[in-house]
């Protein structure tokens, strides 16, 4: 529970990505234009993709600031193992960024002309599938914390790894949507969130010993 | 007498370095037979005319660029498991050859794409799970680059590409339903090795070995580079020690 604190503390500054969303979903009806059709059609995927970036956005903070204060060589003798330890971090992550995000889909959504039903699609579809990004980005953010500068390495190394969870996560939006059966991605979508919750922080905590060797 | 006595590095070289000639000599060799065989001595296709003789590079190179990413997986899962110096730095070594077959695939499909489909590309799954291999590679080599430790460097790469294939499994079938979706299967990729007639088959096998061979060599070379980099790193900074 403390860790907890210490991590939401440590992830801070979450406004940022919320504000980066906002920014993003209105930018794009002045790149594509304004006609309600197409942003109709486009806007699910569009939020998944601002969502996506959004969550990047904060990542490399995840473990950076307790590795420069020494703090991270702390939480490795504490009787928390390095794995809890990863798998509360992500839990915090996605609680400052995935939840809020989820949440503000609903508003941007009504911006990109989305109906009551795809809204709500849109936000399940979200909620799904955030916490699978957010574990992935602990891997991410724990392979990289001793590289200096490595925001970008970063990115490079978890935008192929989100791919599966953007291509189930919009297509069950737009299935659902659209009215359609929304079954099977939503059912994958629900499966890589599991996956990578139940396996993932056991690789994040792995790498991060190696870094701390 | 085991395999992993070549994890003896100074046993690798000595086993690797005069096998080098034979084995790219090997791979000229059929290269050359299977091009020129493919280029010249094979008929035109009924419909695609000459443009289908492009397979003697593609089919290969993308066999090989999936294959290399393998051989890394393996190769990293020997290195964390049994902390050989030799693997690691064969999966180090192998990355940019598999990257390299990966843009060959990619360019000769697009070459060969454009007359064919009217296209130069087109979201089609393997297409598409080929330019996500593409990526993996390029993170994976930017990592290796990136953490100066050379053996937490090994481990972290070896972690992702643990990980990493996971994934690009995931990527791939997320990929085959993500286009029925959307494209009601109309792919245009042929079924090859099911339809392609004798005439085609034979010089493409050729063409195969020769690429099967080519990275061996090119894996060895790059890896008894590595194994003297990292030798004279060693003794540079011992040179140091001694004068200070």
């Amino acid at each position: 529970m403390r860790d907890l604190r210490l991590a939401v503390r440590a992830g801070g500054g979450f406004g940022l990505a919320l504000a980066f969303f906002l920014i993003v979903v209105v930018l794009v009806p002045f790149a594509v234009g304004p006609e309600a059709a197409v942003l109709a059609r486009i806007g699910p995927g569009v939020l998944w993709v601002a969502a996506l970036l959004a969550t990047l956005l904060s990542l490399d903070r995840l473990f950076a600031l307790d590795w420069e204060d020494g703090a991270l060589p702390l939480l490795a003798t504490s009787p928390l193992p390095l794995e809890g330890v990863a798998l509360v971090k992500a839990a915090a992550h996605w609680i400052t960024t995935g939840l809020p995000l989820s949440l503000a889909a609903i508003p941007l959504g009504v911006l990109l002309h989305g109906e009551g039903a795809a809204l709500l699609w849109l936000a399940g579809t979200l909620l799904l599938g955030t916490p699978a990004l957010s574990v992935i980005g602990a891997f991410g953010a724990a392979l990289t914390v001793g590289v200096r500068r490595g925001g970008l390495l970063l990115s490079l190394l978890v935008l192929p790894l989100y791919v599966p969870t953007l291509i189930f996560g919009a297509e069950a939006a737009r299935r659902g949507a659209e009215g359609l059966d929304a079954t099977v991605p939503l059912l994958m979508l629900g499966g890589i969130s599991a996956g990578s919750l139940a396996l993932l922080p056991f690789a994040a905590g792995a790498v991060l010993r190696i870094n701390l060797r | 007498m085991s395999v992993w006595d070549y994890a003896n590095p100074k046993k690798f070289i000595d086993t690797t370095t005069p096998l080098i000639p034979w084995v790219s000599g090997l791979a000229l060799l059929c290269l050359a037979v299977g091009l020129a065989w493919g280029f010249f001595l094979t008929p035109d296709d009924f419909r695609q005319g000459s443009t289908v003789k492009i397979i003697f590079l593609h089919v290969p190179a993308a066999m090989m660029a999936i294959n290399a990413w393998i051989m890394m997986l393996v190769a990293s899962l020997v290195w964390l498991i049994r902390r050989h110096h030799v693997s690691a730095l064969a999966a180090k070594a192998a990355a940019p050859v598999g990257i390299t077959f990966t843009l060959i695939a990619l360019a000769t499909g697009a070459l060969w794409g454009q007359p064919m489909w009217g296209t130069w590309w087109a979201w089609d799954p393997r297409l598409t799970s080929f330019l996500i291999l593409f990526l993996f590679y390029l993170g994976y080599i930017a990592l290796w680059e990136a953490v100066p430790d050379p053996d937490t460097a090994a481990d972290l790469t070896g972690m992702l590409c643990l990980v990493g294939s996971v994934f690009a499994l995931l990527s791939r079938y997320a990929v085959n339903f993500w286009n029925q979706g959307l494209h009601q299967g109309a792919t245009l990729s042929l079924d090859r090795q099911e339809n392609i007639h004798d005439v085609f088959w034979i010089p493409l096998l050729v063409c195969i070995a020769g690429f099967v061979l080519l990275f061996v060599a090119l894996v060895f070379m790059r890896t008894g580079t590595e194994i003297r980099l990292r030798r004279m790193r060693a003794l540079e900074a011992r040179a140091r020690r001694l004068e200070a």
